[in-house]
């Protein structure tokens, strides 16, 4: 299935600075290793050691995939992944 | 390069800070698409609540994203305040900021220089700190 996934402005430069792309997979890692094959280096942004980076949120529409099962969140036709870089700091 | 905002949005900001203390405070500043203008404050909670690491809570910045969507606005300004140190960009903040078209304000509530507060504003892209001049309007 083909889904949305919103980009935020820090990660543009591997998306050819578009603000959505579509993506395949059923669940959100097949969904990162899709982007990643199609922005190489994207999906290092979003993975450190094969999990979520900390200070990246992702989001399967209103919610945050750490509430829906982080990399194994199944993904439904029609859901739309938002990716947000935290702000956080010292 | 520089960071035009009024002294009201400025002295509520301290005001945060002052309150919020011990924690750090955290917020933005939403103007316009396209505009550069910090025009509309928005104090957020620091869900760290620590003094020394704030985070906005991962709900509250994706309502926020979709509030300054919706409102054709983007984000002028991330701030917080560092509460015992220099109003300086900190490893973490470099490490952490992931908005390069964002003025990063710092206030200061440290005691060395109490009652006058530190107000100041940096580009942060790639790793690279640069200060900018704030300029204060009426």
């Amino acid at each position: 299935m083909t889904i949305e996934v919103r980009i935020p402005t820090i990660l543009r430069p591997y998306t050819k600075d578009q603000k959505a792309v579509s993506a395949e997979g059923a669940t959100l890692s097949a969904v990162i290793t899709n982007l990643d094959s199609n922005y190489a280096g994207l999906g290092e942004r979003l993975l450190e050691n094969g999990a979520l980076r900390r200070f990246i949120n992702v989001y399967i529409n209103d919610e945050d995939v750490r509430f829906l099962g982080g990399l194994e969140a199944p993904i439904k036709d029609g859901d739309s992944i938002t990716i947000l870089p935290a702000v956080a700091g010292g | 390069m520089s960071l035009e905002i009024s002294q009201a949005i400025v002295d509520a900001i301290l005001e945060q800070s002052r309150a919020e203390y011990p924690d750090e405070c955290c917020g933005v500043v939403l103007g316009p698409v396209g505009s550069d203008k910090a025009l509309r404050l928005k104090p957020m909670v620091n869900s760290a609540h620590s003094p020394t690491f704030y985070e906005f809570d991962p709900k509250d910045l994706l309502a926020l994203y979709r509030e300054v969507d919706d409102n054709d606005e983007e984000i002028v300004v991330i701030y917080h305040s560092h509460t015992e140190t220099e109003a300086y960009p900190s490893r973490t903040d470099i490490a952490y900021a992931g908005e390069p078209g964002a003025h990063y304000v710092l206030v200061s509530t440290r005691k060395e220089i109490a009652p006058a507060t530190e107000f100041r504003s940096y580009r942060i892209i790639d790793g690279v700190v640069t200060e900018e001049p704030v300029v204060i309007t009426a």
